[in-house]
């Protein structure tokens, strides 16, 4: 009886551990800035050799062409799954479903933008 | 006699103690910055509180040569800092590396670091991973390389293949043929996050045959590199 309570007790306590997703703008941060820059306007700290540049997630026109859906393929998949460039590195090693679902949403707030139409 | 023993026994504690000063010098001088033991980091808190690379799979990564010379002149590898958003600021055209902020490594006096690298290749805790790589020995010209690597590949977004060019957020490239083991290479390209499952190095999926030319790549680099140096 003891034991199963102190199961009970440690189940608790391991579940939020276990199924705890990093918040989208600390994934941004390590995984994106390097080419999307600190302000997300395209402008990281490797594009000075790079043959395409990374896209500006604060450019409400572009972002807003694409559908949440899209933007999570690219993510996941990386540029090639969109017809866009090698460059734009697969994301679903490392990132879940979940964790991806969350940076659409983030990006949506650095262009103030939907799917159509800016905000 | 008991002379010739007593000197015999000497001679062997000055060889044991000798051999364990690797180990030594490890725990005193490396420890605080670098992990010995243990496992990768599993969390962004945890991989952006640690403050150097892991060493703990340094025997399955590193060329015993290079680590030798390397120790007595360390020069740098990872041109924005061990974790480039550290040393990160917003610059006129893009962002830049805090070059100012960024410290020498120290180095060690030959002996010392000769030790050092015969302990660190012991260290060893992913010959699981290093086992699974079969390669042939082989070559590819430096054109033919650079096509499937930056082209095809998209690697150059983050590592430089010159001192002056290409991407910066991953450790130099240049260098990686004489310093690393070709089986590291395939495996670390193969599964980054088998190795380091937080780093931000992508899983670009590459083909085995892609993986061998890239390897072969890596090594004609370091060749024409060593060339270049006077
Ligand atoms: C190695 C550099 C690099 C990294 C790291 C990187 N990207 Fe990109 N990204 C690019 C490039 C280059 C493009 C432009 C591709 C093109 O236009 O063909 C791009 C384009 C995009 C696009 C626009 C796709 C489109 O055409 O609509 C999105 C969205 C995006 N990246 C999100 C991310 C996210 C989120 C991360 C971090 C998880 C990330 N990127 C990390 C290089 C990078
Ligand atoms: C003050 C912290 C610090 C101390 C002390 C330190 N190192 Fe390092 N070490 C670093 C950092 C940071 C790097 C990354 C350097 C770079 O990429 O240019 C590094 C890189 C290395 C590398 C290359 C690792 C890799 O994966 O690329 C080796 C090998 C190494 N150190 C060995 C040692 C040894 C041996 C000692 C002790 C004699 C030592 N270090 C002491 C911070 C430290
Ligand atoms: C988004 C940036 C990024 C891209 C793109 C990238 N890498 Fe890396 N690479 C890294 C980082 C970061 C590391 C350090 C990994 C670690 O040990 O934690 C690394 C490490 C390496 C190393 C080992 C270097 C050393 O001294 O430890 C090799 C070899 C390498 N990458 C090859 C490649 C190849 C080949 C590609 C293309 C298929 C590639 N990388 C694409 C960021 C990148």
């Amino acid at each position: 009886m003891r034991n199963l309570k102190y199961t009970l007790l440690a189940l608790l306590f391991a579940a939020p551990v276990t199924y705890a997703k990093t918040p989208a703008s600390d994934n941004y941060a390590l995984y994106c800035v390097q080419c999307h820059g600190l302000s997300g306007n395209g402008k990281g700290v490797n594009i000075r050799d790079m043959s395409v540049q990374p896209r500006d997630h604060t450019d409400a026109k572009a972002m807003a062409g694409r559908s949440d859906a899209e933007i999570f393929k690219v993510i996941k998949e990386g540029g090639l799954a969109i017809d866009k460039s090698v460059q734009m590195p697969p994301w679903g090693d490392v990132l879940s479903d979940a964790e991806i679902t969350d940076l659409v949403a983030y990006l949506r707030t650095l262009c103030q933008c939907v799917y159509g139409a800016s905000k | 006699m008991r002379a010739l023993f007593r000197i015999l026994s000497l001679l062997s504690i000055g060889v044991l103690a000798h051999a364990a000063d690797g180990d030594a010098i490890l725990r005193a001088d490396c420890a605080q910055c670098h992990a010995l033991s243990g496992s990768a980091a599993g969390t962004l808190e945890a991989l952006r509180a640690r403050k150097a690379p892991d060493l703990f799979y340094a025997g399955n990564k590193f060329r015993r040569e290079w680590l030798g010379k390397w120790l007595q002149k360390p020069a740098r590898l990872r041109p924005t800092g061990f974790i480039y958003l550290d040393y990160l600021k917003k610059g006129e055209k893009a962002d830049i590396v805090d070059a100012a902020s960024l410290t020498p490594h120290p180095a060690l006096a030959s002996a010392e670091a000769n030790a050092v690298a015969d302990a660190l290749m012991k260290l060893r805790t992913h010959d699981d991973l290093i086992a699974k790589e079969k390669l042939e020995p082989g070559t590819i010209s430096r054109a033919m390389g650079e096509m499937v690597f930056d082209k095809f590949s998209g690697c150059l977004a983050c590592h430089l293949i010159e001192p002056e060019y290409g991407g910066v957020t991953g450790p130099e490239l240049y260098t990686a043929g004489a310093r690393l083991q070709a089986e590291y290479i395939a495996s670390l390209i193969r599964a980054p996050h088998a190795w380091q499952p937080k780093t931000w190095m992508p899983n670009k999926h590459l083909s085995d045959a892609n993986i061998v030319k890239i390897v072969r790549y890596l090594d004609t680099l370091a060749k024409e590199n060593a060339r270049a140096q006077p």
